[in-house]
């Protein structure tokens, strides 16, 4: 499984992501500099988490409206898995390419612990190695994680299995404890927890791992 | 052209700029004449106490700075050790304390922002940060406020960097009300052979200026942080700087990627007194002169007069010595980062500073007395005098007194605190917030630092001398707790008015503590800071020398925590209790008084006995560890229980009161437990060393229990009251 870790100014989560993937599928991903948008193809695109261009305006927001992302989102439509953590998350959401949109956490702390959640879609292209119903433990690391889409939207993510995580308790005010949601199509998932973050024991636990060991079951 | 050389110097305006007459006369007769106004600003800070260590420097002088593993001391922008396999770490406090209590947010932020520069100044990544932070009585109408700020502000920086704020100290106590203390650390990794220095050279080359523009903020930051504090210190706010620490994540990238090259001679960042400092140092460290053209100087207001470019304090900003031919190459790096590169002068033989503007020559002054010339004072003091050891009541009610002290302010659960921090970035952090040292792994390899910031002031004001030792002894205790062997300190000394003669003996009694400590614990001092002036209105802190340990675990996977592996492990004491309650947390918050001598540190003993800890936890014996420190044995106990979710159950004996065995601060002892043949093997190795060793107990239940009942505590309700005071405080809004 070939992967890219796309890199933005202030991302600072590429380091992680890279070792994860690197780690699980055994193949170093491709850096991708924003600036290089017209990079290899790859069978797997990860947006890493950090603060691209420094949080400001709005998370996310800068980078969305980025040379790369418009290849990135020309990419996701062509059906490549794409996969965004915490500010790639963001990132996303701002694109378009997810719904919802995700707002200050709801006592305006950011928040740094493991959480535990649920795996609310054990069927999708990045959960299938999970069990349904299952309770994983993730770190979040997030000053802006509250998830928020109108409730129309939100009952149409839950009917379609949409949404692939939920918190187990309340951490930022999410609508429904939304912890990650996919498109439509199911090849893109976005979350605030981290996974990279999960992946041995000495970290604290590895239940992040078979987020990457989904898609890998599903790209053979 | 205007250029604020018009402005006359007066007596006033000498005195405005911090400079008695003596250091102005002695201005004047280095120069060869009167100083111009832009010349006066530049002395002013380079003679501040914050930049020329005027009080301190002679007693600085003193301490251990040496081993064979420090590839570099004090003098440089950090301390560098070598740990093994070709592998560097890199390491510095600071303190930015004055601006923190004007402006809580922006001065804890760019109290982070300042030493992380300090550290990749020097080529090293930087891999955690920590800190030690000291507010006022929790009662006082500003300290809610206070710790808000600071504590968003280090996570505002540290984390949008992307470098894990892993731990540190809180502590609160009214000495600080009117100045709190924001001491920042922050530990980086380099290649022993590539580390970069400061010193300038090569006539002729280019000085480089990256990152932020210069603007009019933190002007005269050095002076402000070399003063008491008065009621209007408040309107000092415009000398707070305000930082960006995205500019500073572009600012590590581009840095470091710049020094995978080979164009760099000599790299400073722009701290305390910005391009004033920056370029004085370089320059006298080099032995050449400087020659800056400030119309280049990338601005970012205007109109700025070279008095302002000198001594602005804006963030984010680097200067660097190129070899000649390298500054398109590296323009082209910061260019990609969007960052400003400007050749802004170039290096003389002349042995001056000298400022261009608007083609003419607006300030020449020689190096050599900008530095050599500064002022050293041997100020008077006078020893704090000895307390005589004293013994403390019992409480009336144990276990409402344990709960107090373990569910109080001073040793509550920090969680409010860290989970506001990133801890975790970087993927290394394998003992978090917590325990008795942070623990992250060396990227890529088995090896991992440990680190911890430590300091009982209490001891300090109670004994100076005893209280350095502690301090020093503490950080090294703790860095043993978890396995490692500790390598190195760096310090940040906070004290109040060094003219002062009792303040200056609190500070010389300290230092004489911190090196004898140093010296039989192997444990050098390999960079720091002072910060005196720590007063409000006439009344200083209590005497402050934090201490920020760092040492190395060959094997990472053998690393103790504080943690009881569940029911059933046996419970070892190591080392000896003695009727030592004075100027302890049991006395002075329970009884409501602060007398008496403070523990005696003995460094033989606290050396053998940590040693003894060490080898249980390398050779795999213990994996449960912890250090015995502010409010004793049943302080201990309960983290241990509360973080392995186990209760224990332990008998003291009747040597010495239960109270006494339960809250007496006796130095070099550690907790340990594991299976009880294990902890068999360990009391008799320990004996047989001629080590105190005593088997207190066994862990289970959902109870402390002390004496069968003589205390005995809830678990849950101890751990609900421990986790509990810091967010129900703060939640109150005054």
């Amino acid at each position: 499984m070939k992967s890219a870790v796309i890199v933005f100014p202030g991302s600072n989560c590429d380091r992680d992501m890279a070792v994860a993937l690197e780690k699980i599928t055994g193949q170093k991903p491709l850096m991708v500099w924003h600036q290089d948008y017209d990079f290899d193809k790859v069978d797997f695109i990860a947006l890493p988490g950090g603060f691209s261009y420094g949080d400001y305006l709005r998370c996310g927001a800068m980078s969305a409206r980025s040379h790369v992302m418009k290849e990135v989102v020309k990419r996701a439509e062509d059906g490549v898995p794409t996969f965004g953590v915490c500010n790639g998350f963001q990132i996303l959401t701002e694109t378009g390419l997810l719904p919802g949109a995700l707002m200050r956490n709801a006592n305006l702390h950011f928040v740094c612990k493991d959480v535990k959640m649920t795996v609310e879609n054990a069927d999708s292209m990045f959960t299938n190695a999970y069990k349904a119903g299952e309770e994983i433990t993730i770190p979040v690391a997030h000053h802006d994680g509250n998830y928020f889409a109108d409730d129309e939207t939100l009952d149409r993510l839950e009917g379609e299995g949409q949404v692939a995580f939920k918190y187990a308790q309340d951490i930022n005010g999410a609508q429904r404890r939304i912890a990650g949601v996919m498109n439509a199509r199911g090849n893109v998932l976005g979350m605030m927890p981290h996974p990279e973050r999960m992946i041995e024991s000495p970290l604290g636990g590895s239940d992040g791992r078979k987020m990457f060991e989904s898609v890998m079951n599903t790209l053979g | 052209m205007k250029n604020g050389n018009e402005i006359k110097i007066t007596p006033e305006l000498v005195k405005e700029h911090g400079l008695n007459e003596e250091e102005y006369a002695r201005i004047k007769s280095a120069m060869g004449r009167e100083p111009n106004y832009t010349e006066l600003g530049i002395y002013s800070v380079m003679w501040s106490e914050h930049c020329s260590y005027k009080s301190s420097r002679f007693h600085l002088k003193k301490l251990p700075t040496k081993a064979p593993w420090v590839i570099q001391g004090p003098g440089e922008n950090a301390g560098v050790i070598d740990i093994g396999d070709g592998q560097a770490a890199i390491f510095k406090m600071e303190s930015h304390n004055h601006p923190s209590y004007i402006e809580p947010y922006q001065g804890a932020a760019t109290g982070v922002g300042g030493i992380l520069r300090d550290v990749f100044t020097m080529g090293a990544r930087p891999v955690a940060n920590m800190n030690a932070l000291r507010f006022g009585e929790p009662s006082h109408p500003k300290t809610r406020h206070l710790v808000a700020g600071v504590v968003e502000g280090i996570g505002g920086y540290g984390n949008c960097v992307g470098v894990p704020t892993v731990g540190g100290e809180t502590n609160f106590d009214p000495s600080y009300n009117g100045n709190i203390l924001v001491n920042a650390m922050t530990v980086g990794l380099a290649d022993a052979d590539k580390i970069f220095y400061c010193a300038a050279a090569g006539v002729g080359n280019p000085v480089v200026y990256v990152g932020s523009k210069t603007g009019r903020d933190g002007i005269h930051g050095a002076t402000m942080a070399s003063a008491e504090f008065t009621d209007d210190s408040e309107e000092k706010r415009p000398t707070v700087q305000v930082g960006d620490p995205f500019t500073e994540k572009l600012l590590i990238e581009a840095c470091l990627e710049l020094m995978a090259t080979d164009a760099i001679i000599a790299i400073q960042d722009m701290g305390a007194a910005g391009l004033t400092s920056s370029s004085v140092e370089m320059a006298s460290k080099g032995g050449v002169g400087f020659e800056l053209d400030l119309d280049t100087v990338p601005q970012r207001e205007t109109n700025m007069l070279p008095y302002e470019m000198m001594l602005s304090e804006s963030q984010e900003r680097m200067l660097m010595v190129l070899k000649p031919g390298r500054e398109d190459m590296a323009k082209a790096i910061f260019e990609k980062w969007e960052l400003d590169f400007a050749v802004i002068g170039h290096i003389t033989d002349t042995g001056n500073l000298t400022l261009k503007f608007g083609g003419e020559v607006v300030g020449d002054m020689p190096i050599n007395s900008l530095v050599e010339d500064a002022p050293e004072y041997e100020r008077p003091f006078e020893y704090t005098p000895k307390r005589q050891a004293i013994s403390v009541k019992a409480p009336a009610d144990l276990n409402k007194a344990a709960m107090d002290l373990i569910g109080g302010p001073n040793l509550c659960s920090r969680r409010w605190i860290w989970e506001q921090y990133d801890h975790m970035v970087m993927g290394d952090t394998i003992q978090r917030p917590g325990g008795d040292a942070a623990v992250v792994r060396v990227h890529g390899t088995e090896k991992a630092l440990a680190i911890s910031t430590d300091v009982t002031p209490r001891y300090c004001f109670a004994d100076p001398v005893e209280g350095g030792r502690q301090a020093v002894a503490e950080t090294w205790r703790n860095i043993t707790a978890v396995g490692a062997l500790p390598l190195a300190i760096t310090n940040c000394l906070n004290f109040g008015n060094p003219e002062r003669k009792d303040i200056m003996g609190q500070f010389v009694g300290c230092l004489e503590g911190m090196g004898e400590a140093c010296r039989a614990l192997d444990y050098p001092i390999v960079s720091g800071n002072v910060s005196l002036y720590n007063e409000t209105n006439g009344k200083g802190i209590l005497p402050t020398p934090a201490i920020g340990g760092v040492g190395v675990m060959k094997d990472s996977a053998r690393m103790a925590t504080v943690a009881f592996g569940g029911a059933g492990q046996t419970v070892v004491l190591i080392g000896e209790t003695k009727d030592e309650l004075g100027a302890s947390l049991y006395q002075r918050e329970i009884m409501g008084e602060d007398a008496g001598a403070p523990p005696h540190v003995d460094l033989t003993l606290e050396r053998r006995n940590g040693d003894f800890v060490r080898a249980l936890i390398e050779n795999g014996q213990v994996a449960t560890c912890h250090d015995l420190s502010d409010g004793g044995l049943i302080a201990a106990l309960a983290d241990m229980a509360m973080a392995g979710g186990v209760g224990v159950n332990v008998t003291v004996g009747d040597d010495l009161p239960v109270h006494t065995h339960l809250f007496s601060e006796s130095q070099a002892r550690y907790l340990v437990a594991t299976d009880a043949d294990t902890a068999e093997e360990i009391r008799k190795e320990a004996k047989d060393a001629g080590i105190p060793v005593t088997v207190l107990g066994e862990t289970g239940g959902e109870r402390i229990t002390v004496n069968h009942g003589a205390l005995d505590l809830d678990l849950h309700a101890l751990k609900a009251a421990h986790e509990g005071w810091l967010p129900t405080y703060m939640a109150n809004a005054s």
